[in-house]
């Protein structure tokens, strides 16, 4: 039982020192809509690898690394090439040079594939589960083979972001300021495409090619949709990716299936949940926000209803408001106004205004009434193009833009129809 | 004046918004007669979004607009329209020829191909643009002043008796721009309407007889004597209303944000 | 070559020549990598179909990529219009969660011993010598009837790639022609899985058209050559990984395909580089007899 926990253990050790890089690395890519160069490059990086392993026979080290830096800014600095010289658009040549860098890979990997020690299908979606079994000494210490690489590059990644903390945020942000400003955004962009290629590459053996994808561009997408600043947005996808790990491993073991995969779908899941439910901009949220708003219009057209029926006569039956609302919401409507202590109910269903409804009412009227005036004054409208738009707006102007309307109309005493405007409050 | 015919351009109560935020408050206006009218007002106060909302190219929030008193679906071939040329790939494998001839498209049915009588038109068009010698060139190698009357000479090929222009001056130069605006002389004297969203007030009274002055609302609308004066000048590029803004504002927080 | 060899280079042919003729509208409409989300968010879809129904048939492997494929655009078109996210990240995202999801599937067939599964592998890096006969009738088939509409809405594909706007206002239906284009994209690419895989089908869409213009500026023309580009890598490339064993098509049909985009860099009438120097020379030479 132990082992298998230390299995685990070290399995999720290695998923989250892949997740945290790429989730770092990837912000950059997604702010700076080059998510799918970040695809490109994972894939370009191939052909690198396999020759890398073809000559030097050594799966960690340096020679690994520098390769995968110098692939990443090839794969860019080809695109942008290409791209210049031909007819063709950026995102096609993207698509040539990837795909043509990924075919050479998989064409050396599986021509050489008895000299070397990758297997096809470790390349399009990793080994995660073989990591905890192939490991090496370090300081006395046993661990996944793949930990010191991926300590490494993290630091890189770490040290890189801290350092050049400003630049790389007014880069993603503007790039044209920060030249103005005289950053050097080549350098800068170049530095990320390599940082891009060496987490790819490091992760590499972990979730393959394809899958690193989804560690590098779905925990910044789904932070962004939760938090508003950069740093903000830098940590919160570094623990999206981390969970993703978790979940993912977790999943993977109790289903039996493969780990990066599950990963993968865990970060999708993540990305589904923010874009419902975020605080922020989450769709549930938002469907939730405009049933209260056109509630809140409902009842508010009810109580101006009252107001303009006692402005004529006095108490209103209270079946008149049909025509504002279907039966069902109408009990609803009507029972919130009342616990509201807006209106009260007499017998035979007839309406009446509290004194707090009716200064709520009179504070709609004299909003739609003035807006009227403002339309009549400011933009020249006929008389009978007003209503309509002031039905709208009386439900968004309150005290403050009431004064300023008025203000802006010279204190009118009736809108445009000759009806008289409510005074206001205070 | 005659008996009152079917207006060529009925907006009314017209509002656009983006992202819930108001950009055209309640827009109101009526064309009569054959004219070659200006759409003038500030960058960003609305002025190729009032043309885009019109054409069914953006969103509209509230009212509505009438083509020669019909909705734009039914008198599609009617109204003719040259977007602004940012909004083109230059490097698109067309031709002059090729462009000119998607002028004819509205007219034919889908399984319909352009037959000698499109051909024939399309370079009547072009010989009045002055373009003839240029007809085979793909559209990347053109100056800017070609590629303008390429796209006029699309909408010429429309043969529509409304048509809409966003900025059509935009980057040309003045021979060009002459060129441009005799034919668009002729076009009225024709009795077709062109609606043009302008940029350059100094050449509105050469060209214009009416103007539409936007920023954010309508500020006036009417012919050049009477609309295109100091007053609605200063109205329209003095600085937007500050209230529609805060309203617009108010809108925005109070609705999700999309 | 035996009869069995002849029917595999028809209907990669057909393929080849349909991707060509596709690609270059998916290309034009800007929808050239969404081609190869498409093509990673099928996987799941092929594996839901040899788990439901147990059988390696390829109508109803296909049709099950179709359906993930055309679920994973339908997702695409559902984070546009309601959130802010941005159209790259869309697609990064649908195809790796996709993807993802469909390496979990495929694992657990794997797992469950599932024998149809044994196959899947090609379906990621391509294995044309493992088409059947009857596979082809299918993918050769459904390659001609994508040709055909293509070809007979040419002028309509034509507009909504150039214009877009002009197209609504003249009204013609943009949103359905490019619905309509999007399935013939995802119809393309899901006969080409058997062929080229999973990885390799973005470049069958993209590069027989990126070839193409350095020939013409004609669109008539592109669409012509990318066809014929397409029949050619698609030719050259099985005959060559049929010839060795062991080698997936997929990444050698790219190969031919670079090789060919790169030759017409060269070559290329109407903008390779041999062109230009001639008419650089052209134009000298004419300066000359201008001063007499």
């Amino acid at each position: 039982m132990d082992g298998q926990w230390l299995t685990i253990g070290s399995t999720f050790l290695v998923a989250a020192l892949v997740a945290i890089p790429c989730a770092i690395v990837g912000c950059y890519l997604v702010l700076r809509r080059l998510s799918l160069l970040g695809d490109a490059i994972s894939h370009a990086v191939l052909p690198g690898i396999v020759l890398v392993y073809l000559h030097w026979e050594t799966r960690t080290g340096l020679p690994l690394l520098i390769g995968a830096v110098l692939t990443g800014v090839l794969t860019a600095v080809l695109t942008s090439w290409v791209t210049s010289i031909s007819k063709v658009r950026e995102e096609a040549s993207m698509g040539i040079v990837f795909t043509g860098m990924f075919a050479l890979g998989v064409l050396l990997l599986t021509t050489q594939a008895s000299q070397v020690d990758l297997d096809p299908g470790c390349v399009l979606y990793g080994q995660l589960e073989l990591a905890p079994f192939q490991v090496t000494d370090v300081y006395g210490i046993e661990m996944p083979a793949i930990v010191p690489r991926l300590v490494v590059v993290i630091s890189i990644v770490v040290l890189f972001f801290t350092l050049a903390w400003k630049q790389i945020q007014t880069v993603a942000f503007d790039a044209a300021f920060a030249t103005a400003l005289g950053m050097s955004v080549p350098v800068i962009h170049y530095a990320m495409m390599g940082l891009t290629a060496m987490v790819t590459v490091a992760s590499f053996e972990a979730v393959g090619s394809i899958l690193v994808i989804a560690m590098l561009i779905v925990p910044p997408a789904t932070a962004q949709l939760l938090v508003a600043r950069f740093h903000h947005m830098l940590i919160v996808s570094a623990l999206l990716g981390v969970l993703a790990a978790a979940g993912g491993i977790a999943l993977g073991y109790w289903t039996n299936t493969n780990y990066a995969g599950m990963m993968a779908v865990v970060t999708g899941i993540e990305f589904t949940l923010a874009v419902l439910f975020s605080p922020r901009s989450g769709l549930v949220l938002q469907a939730f926000r405009n049933r209260r708003l056109s509630w809140r219009m409902v009842s508010e057209d009810v109580l101006a209803l009252l107001y303009r029926r006692e402005e004529e006569s006095h108490a209103t039956p209270g079946v008149e408001v049909r025509h504002i609302t279907g039966r069902w919401q109408r009990r609803l409507v009507l029972a919130w106004l009342r616990w509201q202590g807006w209106i009260i109910q007499r017998p035979g269903q007839l309406l009446e205004l509290t004194d707090a409804g009716r200064r709520r009412a009179a504070s709609l009227v004299r909003a739609h009434r003035l807006w009227e005036a403002y339309l009549h004054s400011e933009m020249a409208l006929p008389p009978d193009h007003l209503h309509e738009s002031a039905e709208f707006m009386e439900h968004f102007l309150d005290d403050v833009l009431q004064q300023q309307v008025q203000e802006a109309v010279g204190h009118p005493k009736e809108d445009p129809h000759g009806r008289p405007i409510p005074p206001g409050n205070g | 004046m005659s008996t009152p015919a079917v207006p060529i351009l009925e907006v009314h109560d017209l509002t656009v918004s983006y992202h819930h935020k108001p950009v055209l408050w309640n827009i109101d206006l009526q064309l009569d007669e054959p004219s070659l009218i200006a759409i003038l007002g500030p960058n960003g106060a609305g002025k190729s979004t009032l043309l885009k909302a019109m054409l069914g190219l953006l969103p509209i929030v509230s009212g509505r607009v009438d083509f020669f008193g019909q909705p734009l679906s039914r008198v599609r071939q009617r109204v003719g329209y040259v977007p602004q040329r940012e909004s083109v790939d230059w490097e698109f494998p067309v031709n002059v020829r090729d462009v000119v001839v998607m002028g004819t498209y509205g007219r034919l049915k889908w399984y319909q191909r352009p037959g000698k009588a499109e051909y024939a038109l399309v370079d009547e068009c072009l010989d009045q643009v002055g373009l003839t010698s240029l007809a085979d060139r793909q559209i990347g190698r053109l100056s800017g002043g070609q590629q303008q009357r390429t796209f006029l000479a699309r909408a010429l090929a429309q043969r529509a008796d409304l048509y809409f222009m966003d900025e059509p001056m935009a980057g040309v130069d003045a021979a060009t721009e002459q060129a441009i605006f005799s034919l668009l002389h002729i076009l009225r004297k024709e009795g077709k309407t062109v609606v043009v969203v302008h940029h350059d007030l100094r050449t509105v009274e050469t060209y214009f007889d009416r103007v539409i002055l936007v920023n954010t609302h309508l500020i006036a609308a009417g012919s050049v004597e009477e609309s295109f004066t100091t007053t609605n000048l200063q109205k329209a590029y003095g600085g937007r209303l500050a209230l529609l803004d805060r309203a617009g504002d108010r809108l925005q927080s109070e609705r999700p944000i999309r | 070559m035996s009869y069995n060899t002849w029917v595999v280079l028809i209907g990669v042919s057909l393929l080849g020549a349909a991707a060509g003729v596709v690609g270059t509208f998916a290309v034009l409409r800007g929808r050239a990598l969404t081609g190869d989300a498409l093509a990673h968010a099928a996987l799941p879809g092929l594996c839901m179909a040899v788990a439901i129904t147990g059988t390696r048939d390829l109508t109803i492997m296909l049709l099950g990529a179709f359906a993930s494929g055309l679920l994973g655009v339908a997702v695409l078109a559902f984070l546009r219009r309601y959130t802010r996210v941005a159209e790259d990240a869309a697609v990064g995202i649908v195809l790796s969660v996709f993807f993802g999801a469909g390496v979990v599937l495929a694992s657990r067939l794997q797992q469950q011993g599932n024998a149809a599964i044994a196959g899947l592998d090609s379906y990621i890096l391509g294995k044309t010598a493992g088409i059947t006969l009857n596979d082809i009738y299918q993918i050769g088939g459904l390659a001609l009837i994508n040709l055909v509409i293509v070809l007979a809405l040419f002028r309509d594909f034509r507009l909504i790639c150039f214009d877009p706007a002009f197209a609504i206002v003249q009204g013609r239906s943009v949103y359905w022609l490019d619905l309509l284009l999007m399935a013939l994209m995802a119809a393309t690419v899901v006969i080409g899985l058997p062929a080229v895989g999973v990885v390799m089908i973005a470049a069958l869409l993209i590069l027989p058209s990126a070839a193409a213009r350095w020939w013409s500026d004609r669109l008539g023309t592109i669409v012509t050559l990318a066809g014929g580009f397409g029949i050619v890598m698609g030719t050259i490339g099985t005959l060559i990984s049929d010839h060795y064993r062991g080698m997936p098509a997929g990444p050698v049909i790219v190969l031919i395909g670079v090789l060919i985009f790169a030759l017409s860099a060269i070559v290329g009438p109407q903008h390779g580089w041999i062109a230009r120097q001639w008419r650089q020379r052209q134009a000298k030479g004419a300066t000359w007899t201008a001063n007499g």
